[in-house]
């Protein structure tokens, strides 16, 4: 008779090499699956233009009605620092020193993901892509278990560590409330004065990136960053320089983040379903012969 | 002698109207310009347009094909080589205050033909790509407010002057 240890091994063995085969032949398959709403709006994003005015995180902060900052917003000292989204500021703008003479500046905000890794790690289901394009949440299902902290790629929900009652992921959301479902677009978009953001159909503005770029060829990385990232995302970026050196992940993965885990989360039900069954069932058979000894020990108790 | 005087006479005006008409070649050309798309949040800029026209000479530096200078991008060129003068030349005429309405949209995208003026800046874009670009490239003044300061409603939205957060975060100004 096979020893109830030994089994288990066994089972455990076999499940895990399930897994693996099942996570390997499955990625190619799950990359990709959601192509996006077709009508979904997107912000193309060229750095060239940037001169770090910080308008944008001025007109955030009022559109979203967010605290007062630190600083002015026309203290440039802010530029010393690599700064990140915060539960004040759902957007950012930082300087990156890409030669000896060249700086460029780069706005930080949501990317809005066409596959949110945000969206598939919350477990009460918070986020919502909206067939705008916007991936927006509801603060008020928000339990604080900061999941999608850890799950977004580009590290940017914040969180109000200030709030002792009532903590809550923050972060942009295309402006959807007051103004993407209307068809007009974000704050940051509009008051920008060098028209650093482009607000158009998703669609159209990878081909306008594209065309850009075959424009200039001199001038741009023949690159749009966002077209194909973490499965797409609505804000796409040009730049003159590789994406490492203003501080973007240059080699990230085309697959959504969903992909690095859909299969094993795939086989989780399996697991909770299945085995406690097959192992009830293993233990009645292994159990079976000790009938007698069972009754003995509840004639012992009476 | 008459006759000579006379040729040289002409001459001399026909280099002048030349000058002339490279700078300017028709009436109605505005010495200062106001600009005031943005005067929520800043003073609307007297543009020196006589000033610039006299430091450049190239009307299509700004005005691209419009004016019927001659273009020198090849892209622009491929159609606007011979197009002369437009009736249009103001930057309000062509680029929109609003680029990004639904509607604005939809009429870029259903240019005919679909291709070249579609990516076209909005009007406060055009005004300041252009003009920063040259002010770097001539060392021109660049900083934001060399060109419009702010107003109350600017400071009050740029949390600066009376609108200065109150309480830093951190004590900073040691540093300073």
């Amino acid at each position: 008779m096979i020893e109830r240890r030994d089994f288990l091994k066994g089972c455990l063995a076999c499940g895990v090499t399930a897994a693996t085969v099942s996570v390997a032949s499955g990625k190619a398959m799950a990359a990709g699956s959601f192509e996006g709403y077709p009508d979904a709006m997107g912000v193309l994003v060229d750095l060239t233009r940037c001169v770090g005015c910080r308008s944008c995180e001025v007109a955030c902060n009022n559109e979203q009605k967010l605290p007062e900052p630190d600083e002015a917003f026309d203290d440039m000292s802010v530029f010393k620092d690599k700064r990140r989204t915060t539960e004040k500021a759902y957007t950012v703008v930082n300087k990156y020193q890409v030669a000896t003479e060249e700086t460029l500046f780069r706005k930080i905000q949501c990317n809005h993901c066409t596959e949110p890794a945000c969206l598939s790690s919350c477990f009460v289901n918070a986020y919502t892509k909206t067939k705008e394009g916007a991936v927006i949440y509801d603060a008020s299902v928000c339990v604080g278990c900061r999941n999608c902290m850890i799950a977004c790629p580009f590290n940017i929900p914040a969180y109000s560590y200030s709030s002792p009652i009532n903590p809550l992921v923050k972060k942009c959301i295309f402006c959807y409330d007051t103004r993407v479902k209307d068809g007009k677009p974000p704050a940051c978009v509009e008051i920008c004065p060098q028209q650093v953001m482009t607000f158009g159909r998703r669609a159209d503005l990878i081909k306008l990136g594209h065309d850009r770029i075959q424009a200039n060829p001199a001038k741009y990385v023949d690159k749009l960053y966002g077209e194909k990232a973490v499965g797409g995302t609505s804000w796409m970026y040009l730049s003159s320089v590789d994406f490492d050196k203003v501080g973007m992940d240059g080699h990230i993965q085309n697959e959504p983040i969903i992909s690095n885990v859909k299969d094993f989360l795939g086989f989780v039900p399996m697991v909770l379903t299945i085995w406690p069954a097959l192992f009830t069932g293993v233990h009645l058979l292994a159990t079976r012969n000790k009938g007698g000894h069972h009754d003995h020990e509840e004639g012992d108790h009476q | 002698m008459h006759a000579v005087k006379r040729q040289m006479i002409l001459g001399v005006t026909g280099i002048l109207m030349m000058l002339v008409s490279s700078v300017c070649f028709g009436a109605g050309i505005p010495d200062k310009v106001t600009i005031n798309s943005i005067q929520k949040y800043y003073a609307p800029v007297s543009f020196n347009h006589a000033a610039h026209i006299n430091k450049l000479k190239d009307c299509g530096l700004c005005h691209h094909h419009t004016t019927g200078a001659q273009v020198t991008d090849p892209n622009c060129a491929r159609c606007h080589k011979n197009s002369g003068a437009q009736a249009t030349v103001s930057c309000k005429g062509c680029h929109t205050a609003e680029p990004f309405t639904p509607e604005a949209l939809k009429q870029q995208r259903d240019q005919q033909p679909p291709i070249y003026h579609r990516d076209k800046p909005g009007l406060k874009a055009a005004y300041h790509i252009s003009c920063l670009g040259c002010h770097e490239k001539m060392h021109g003044p660049t900083g934001c407010q060399d060109c419009h300061k702010r107003n109350d409603g600017g400071d009050a939205i740029f949390k600066s002057g009376k609108y200065a957060p109150k309480a830093p975060a951190k004590p900073k100004a040691a540093h300073h």
